[in-house]
């Protein structure tokens, strides 16, 4: 291999590489070092403190804010995956027909559909209903959400599906299993990994979202994000950094042990 | 499980048909059908794209056979496996298992389990989990199941290899799982999809043997798929030889062999040498045929041949013999091909027509030619076939 084509031996690749590892990860890690300054700026460095790490978790609004928001998001996610994993049964066992294109494409929509008319259409349609139910919970969110987050469960389970061996399903049909038990037994095992993947991409999408969750909340419904918006109009002070921070922290520690559960899974 | 006894009994049944066989007279079969194919068409597609992948084929596998279904690749080998287990529905025609039509019955209803070309091994599963896959799906009790996933690895001689994982054992041993776990449930047919295309030459060779053993021993009835004839002619109790969808021929190894019903049979089994060629008066299923040469011929028609025209005679190269002198065909050494127990010599015969001889070799002494030599063929008596194109 070591004659082969390669682009890490064009000219340029590694300084290319480097101002784009700068680009990406020096505003992140110019937050996170701020996060432990013991001033009130973001800019000045005072010295090391985790006031601000302290301040937040005293914060009832933003404690409110993070429960709300990983309740949503859990709630969003297994929904959303339990949906994606039957389209993407729906679209991959069974043989090619008309429309099947089509349907990818519906199921994929959110992805192109702008997320701001998505946003607004959502409002419209969701008012009328809060006017016509008088509910006004989280469900409105959750479903939101749960729309958006299929999209992204979607792929990789049918990614992990369509590299599955068709004839797996056919010899336990073979050996008398029937299609329930050949999903549970057989099925459902090998894509677990994919049905992982999925969920956690909905959930972290979840997690993310500003615009729908702007739009479609009620009042007192703020998300960790809409939350640390509607601060940030404010002062800004290294508490942001500090939320940030552990948000980032949560995510990394997600990524990495699904990264084990997968590698363990995958036979 | 049929019982030691039954396994005599049924050894001795075939030994007699053997015995039968070898007087070259078609006996008597008095054993039950096993499967029954009627009429049976598959088209995939409808309309103007619409692909006959059977064309109304017809055949019946009787009990304890070793049945093998030859034929060249795409001829619908697979296709016609997928119908008798189930997991395809035919286009037109029946099944039939021990007699009864097997059409309302779901694959996991039919009693007929399958070798996956590529051996579907469960992945997630280990080598015992595999084997016992298909009794639990039974709704077997547990020993039970363990039993006789014990003894299916002991049948299989993969004992030591039980909590193995199928991703951490060899194509050869994967070979072995693939097949036991489906005579684990005692299938009452045992369909085998090219089980041995993907091991090499002497792996392929032990699994044969292998093979023939477990089918003996267990008395389930094979359809055993190939596109290799030496593998389908020493194996077979009976082989159906399949070409674009229709079955051309069906019989023992040594009918497709020695009689068989078609040039495309002749052709695909074992080597073969075309000669153009007139016939004379028929009689009894037999004429003299006159070669571009002149030479006279007494050959055999095939069943069922009806004369028209000129004719193509056949003849195997182990039926004719390379001489210095004279010979029923001249022509000119092209070729010299050494093959251990026997050499090739291809002659390129006066009409332009390439002739194979096969010469058994001996230790004491070379073929006798080089390329170049002036040389005849000469035509053992009854080696001369006339068949249908
Ligand atoms: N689902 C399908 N749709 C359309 N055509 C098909 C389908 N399955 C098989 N065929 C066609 O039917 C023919 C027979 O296929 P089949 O798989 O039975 O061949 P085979 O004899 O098993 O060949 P091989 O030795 O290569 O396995 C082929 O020409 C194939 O292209
Ligand atoms: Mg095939």
């Amino acid at each position: 291999m070591a004659r082969s084509f390669s682009v890490r031996a064009q000219p340029g690749f590694t300084t290319v590489a480097l101002i784009c590892f700068f680009l990406l990860y020096l505003p992140i890690a110019t937050l996170v070092v701020y996060a432990f300054n013991a001033g009130t700026s973001i800019a000045i460095w005072e010295g090391f403190s985790l006031r601000w790490f302290h301040q937040a978790w005293n914060n009832s609004q933003v404690i409110d804010a993070s429960i709300r928001s990983v309740q949503i998001a859990t709630a969003a996610a297994i929904l959303a995956t339990i949906c994606a994993t039957m389209a993407a049964l729906a679209t991959t066992r069974t043989r090619a027909y008309r429309g099947l294109t089509a349907k990818y494409a519906f199921i994929n929509a959110p992805l192109m559909v702008p997320e701001i008319v998505t946003a607004v259409a959502l409002l419209i349609v969701f008012s009328r209903v809060k006017i016509a139910t008088g509910y006004s919970g989280l469900g409105y969110l959750i479903l939101a959400h749960t729309a958006f987050c299929i999209p992204f469960a979607y792929l990789p389970i049918r990614a992990r599906l369509e590299a599955m061996d068709l004839s797996l399903e056919t010899a336990a049909a073979d050996l008398y299993a029937t299609r329930w038990q050949a999903f549970r037994r057989v099925t459902l095992p090998l894509l677990w990994p994919g049905i992982l993947a999925g969920l956690m991409l909905a959930f972290v999408i979840s997690l993310d979202d500003v615009v729908i969750t702007e739009f479609v909340k009620s009042g007192g419904q703020d998300t960790l994000p809409t939350y640390m918006l509607g601060q940030l109009r404010r002062v800004v002070t290294p508490e942001m950094n500090a939320i940030s921070t552990v948000f980032l922290a949560i995510s990394i520690l997600i990524v990495t042990v699904f990264f084990f559960i997968s590698r363990k899974r995958d036979v | 499980m049929p019982s030691a006894a039954g396994c005599d009994d049924n050894q001795r049944s075939r030994q007699k048909e053997r015995d039968v066989f070898s007087g070259v007279i078609v006996p008597e079969k008095p054993d039950r059908n096993a499967i029954e194919v009627r009429g049976v068409s598959k088209r995939f597609g409808i309309g103007e794209n619409a692909f006959k992948a059977l064309d109304n084929v017809s055949v019946t596998i009787r009990e304890n056979e070793f049945f093998t279904l030859l034929g060249p690749s795409g001829c619908g080998k697979t296709t016609l496996l997928r119908l008798i287990a189930g997991f395809d529905f035919p286009t037109e025609g029946q099944i039939m298992l021990h007699g009864q039509d097997i059409a309302p019955l779901p694959p996991f209803k039919r009693p007929v389990n399958t070798v996956f070309q590529s051996y579907a091994l469960f992945p997630h599963m280990t080598v015992g989990q595999n084997i016992g896959f298909g009794l639990e799906m039974l709704g077997k009790p547990k020993a039970e199941v363990k039993a006789r996933v014990d003894q299916m690895l002991r049948l299989v001689r993969m004992e030591a290899l039980k909590d193995r994982r199928t991703s951490q054992i060899s194509g050869g041993q994967q070979q072995r799982v693939a097949l036991a776990r489906a005579l684990a449930p005692s299938p009452k047919v045992l369909l085998l999809d090219e089980p041995l295309s993907a091991l090499d030459y002497k792996l392929r060779k032990e699994m044969q043997s292998e093979l023939k053993r477990l089918q003996t021993e267990t008395g389930i009835t094979f359809i055993f798929v190939t596109h290799d004839q030496e593998e389908a002619l020493t194996m077979s109790d009976r082989i159906a030889v399949m070409s674009a969808g229709k079955i051309l021929q069906v019989g023992a190894p040594w009918e497709i062999y020695d009689r068989p019903a078609d040039r495309f049979v002749a052709d695909f089994i074992g080597e073969t040498n075309f000669l153009p060629g007139t016939l004379g008066a028929i009689e009894n299923g037999r004429t003299t045929v006159t070669l571009s040469s002149g030479a006279m011929l007494p050959a055999t028609l095939a069943e069922g041949y009806v004369p028209n025209g000129p004719a193509t005679i056949v003849v195997r190269p182990e039926h004719a013999r390379a001489i210095r002198e004279g010979g029923d065909l001249r022509g000119q050494v092209e070729n010299i091909v050494y093959f251990g127990t026997d050499t090739h010599i291809h002659v390129r015969l006066d009409d332009r027509n390439l002739f194979t001889v096969r010469q058994q070799n001996s230790r004491s002494r070379d073929c006798g030619f080089v390329v170049g030599d002036a040389v005849g063929v000469a035509i053992a008596p009854d080696g001369a076939q006339v068949l249908k194109d």
